[in-house]
């Protein structure tokens, strides 16, 4: 084994940008769960933003251009499952599955005319000096935008849920949606705009893979990066900095094992291929067990359906 | 006597009528990835679009892409067979079990399984020699790398994934003795994502040639952005990314295999055969070696690819060691199709083991 050959400072580099995509993600599901709504469907909300941004990003050659509608998209399909979900009343579950599979589909239809094309290239931030120290510049100041932009929405979503009226309102929904209906809150209003920004931040975390990460389009590209920022959110017991903590440490152990396995480390290759999920779920169960039961930090109203009759 | 002519009339325009409408032969096919994957299935699906335009209307074709390897394939393949599909090309490895399992719940529906080696009264087997083209691949890559050291994204650890490897490592340390290979196991097939960052390491350690044996073209957009990598196109052309990073390809040319079946199922000549065809039938192609490569590379690549083709020469030809250093091949000696086909080893020089 040759661990020499692994470069920690890239290492680093690159874990960030492998966890991008299920952080963004995931940061728009927890937002869209605190609020009582359990979406299902951020597979699908990613892969239609990737395939939007894609589409976008080719057409018009900016890559800027290419993140927004990325995010439009997803909010747009976000809001049909909010649409079925708030108003029909139909199964929150149910819908969320259906959405993924719409999304796959419809992202395969509309992207079809795409494949094998290149996207424009999304560039790095270079901020002269920070950029050119020598380890922290590589690692800490010389990303693509969207990488600081989903650093900087973790850090917004603490603070929304933690210290703003509006964070303490949603959590109020959340947890008790009749409650929060007497005091004049406009329940299906909140949550749809709640489910509206998981599905930009979906889309973006899509596009992410799409524009930055792979850099292609291709069909089903995501494959199962929702599902993984599903999870995310419920082993990090609905905290947004755990959010992050797994993001990172699931994209870690990717990229950390890939190169273990190219320096030739002598550890089996399905142990280092299961390392991934297994540490992230370990690290968060842990980390969530013992004070106060990990169910206890589930918002009580997740899933249910609410009517303002009931 | 009037009524029987009547009748029998009847009957036999009935007959002719249902000769005439004769229920079109169709043919099924299940992939492994999305059709737009630009690799593996979409070569497949080409063979299939290729089996349509050659018959016309008196074949109709039916595919379900993404079919994950394993129960779910069971399921899909027997629908299928239940929808009334005559022929069904089962096409990457995993699908061997479920092909075999379906097959016996329904005898009379042929069926052809891509890259296997189990086999029944009505399944056949077929694969190609990618080993052949890899040999190719491995003797470019040899001569073009500057860092000698070769990055190769491995699917999973099967005898075909092997082969590959060792006939591209062979060739590249003929004409290369200080190259080195670095070889990670994806366990997939197609993860965009997954293939990125694996280029993604290989790179940041030093390779500059990316090998893949996964289906998507993710790691050429990697090499692409990273520069200076060169890569290879796999199953498919892979020609928008040419002339750099991808400077050659691998292509599998299923379409003459699909039309050849498919037209035996039509005569009611099918039969349960195990098809094993390489350069020279003209199953594994090579793509145009780009402008990236110096003339004099190119013209020994393509020496070796005709003396493959007119049998002059075969890739796994002695004298070769095993990993471990014990004798395989003796001088002059070369491979059974027998080894090659359950091949578990690496040559001698290889680095790292397959996982078992």
């Amino acid at each position: 084994m040759d661990l020499s050959a692994i470069n920690p400072v890239l290492l680093v580099a690159s874990l960030m940008v492998a966890a991008t995509p299920i952080l963004l993600a995931a940061i728009g599901e927890l937002v869209v769960e605190k609020s009582g709504v359990l979406n299902l469907g951020v597979e699908g909300m990613m892969i239609t933003g990737a395939v939007c941004g894609f589409v976008v990003a080719v057409e018009t050659g900016s890559p800027a251009l290419g993140f927004v509608c990325a995010a439009l998209g997803g909010a747009a399909l976000a809001l049909l499952f909010g649409l079925l979900t708030q108003y029909l009343m139909s199964n929150q579950v149910a819908t969320g599955l259906g959405l993924t599979l719409f999304g796959l589909g419809l992202s395969a239809l509309i992207g079809q005319s795409y494949v094998g094309i290149k996207a424009p290239a999304t560039p790095r931030l270079e901020i002269p000096l920070l950029s050119d120290l020598p380890v922290l510049g590589r690692i800490v100041f010389s990303h693509d935008l969207m990488v600081y932009l989903s650093l900087a929405l973790v850090a917004g979503v603490w603070m929304l849920l933690k210290y703003s009226r509006a964070g303490l309102i949603l959590r109020a929904v959340g947890e008790n949606h009749e409650a929060a209906h007497a005091l004049g809150y406009k329940v299906i209003r909140i949550r749809l705009t709640a489910i509206a920004f998981g599905g930009a931040c979906a889309g973006l975390g899509g596009a992410y893979l799409s524009l930055v990460r792979v850099p292609q389009w291709t069909e089903g590209m995501t494959a199962g990066a929702g599902w993984i920022a599903l999870a995310i959110v419920v082993f990090a017991s609905w905290r947004a900095w755990r959010v992050l903590l797994g993001a990172y440490l699931f994209g870690g152990i990717t990229v950390l094992q890939l190169n273990l396995q190219a320096a030739g480390a002598a550890i089996p290759v399905e142990v280092l291929s299961m390392s991934p999920y297994l540490i992230t779920i370990l690290v968060l169960v842990v980390m969530s067990a013992g004070r106060a039961r990990a169910a206890l930090n589930a918002p009580a109203s997740l899933g249910r359906v609410f009517h303002a009759s009931n | 006597m009037n009524l029987t002519t009547l009748l029998a009339g009847a009957a036999l325009a009935l007959g002719l009528a249902g000769a005439a409408a004769a229920e079109p032969t169709k043919v099924g096919f299940v992939y492994v990835g999305p059709i737009g994957d630009g690799g593996w299935s979409y070569e497949h699906n080409q063979g299939r679009l290729a089996v349509e335009e050659h018959f016309g209307d008196a074949v109709e074709t039916i595919y379900q892409e993404n079919v994950p390897e394993g129960a779910d394939a069971e399921r899909v393949l027997t629908q299928m067979a239940l929808s009334g599909a005559d022929l069904i090309f089962t096409t990457s490895f995993g699908y061997m079990d479920p092909t075999i399992n379906v097959a016996k719940k329904f005898p009379n529906v042929k069926f052809e399984h891509a890259t296997g080696y189990k086999r029944a009264e009505n399944v056949s087997t077929y694969s190609a020699r990618f080993y052949e083209g890899r040999a190719v691949q491995g003797t470019i890559a040899g001569r073009m790398t500057k860092s000698n050291i070769v990055g190769y994204i491995a699917s999973f650890p099967i005898p075909e994934v092997v082969r590959g490897i060792n006939s591209a490592y062979i060739h590249a340390r003929k004409v290369n003795p200080d190259v080195q290979f670095k070889v990670i196991w994806a366990y997939t097939w197609f993860d965009p994502a997954k293939e990125a960052d694996a280029a993604q390491a290989l790179i940041e350690q030093g390779a500059d040639v990316i090998l893949q044996h996964t289906d998507s073209s993710a790691p050429q957009a990697a090499a692409e952005k990273a520069g200076g990598v060169i890569t290879f196109g796999q199953a498919s052309d892979m020609a928008e990314y040419a002339p750099l990073p991808r400077v050659s390809s691998i292509i599998d040319n299923w379409a003459p295999y699909y039309i050849a079946r498919t037209q035996a199922v039509i005569d009611g000549t099918w039969a349960s055969v195990d098809t094993w065809d390489g350069i020279g039938p003209g199953m594994v192609k090579i793509g145009e070696i780009s402008s990236a490569v110096p003339e004099e590379v190119k013209a020994e690549a393509l020496a070796l690819k005709d003396a493959i083709a007119s049998g002059a020469y075969h890739p796994f030809t002695g004298p070769l060691n095993k990993q471990d250093g014990t004798p395989w091949l003796a001088e002059g000696e070369v491979a059974d199709d027998g080894t090659l086909a359950g091949m578990n080893f690496y040559v001698e020089g290889l680095t790292g083991d397959i996982p078992q």
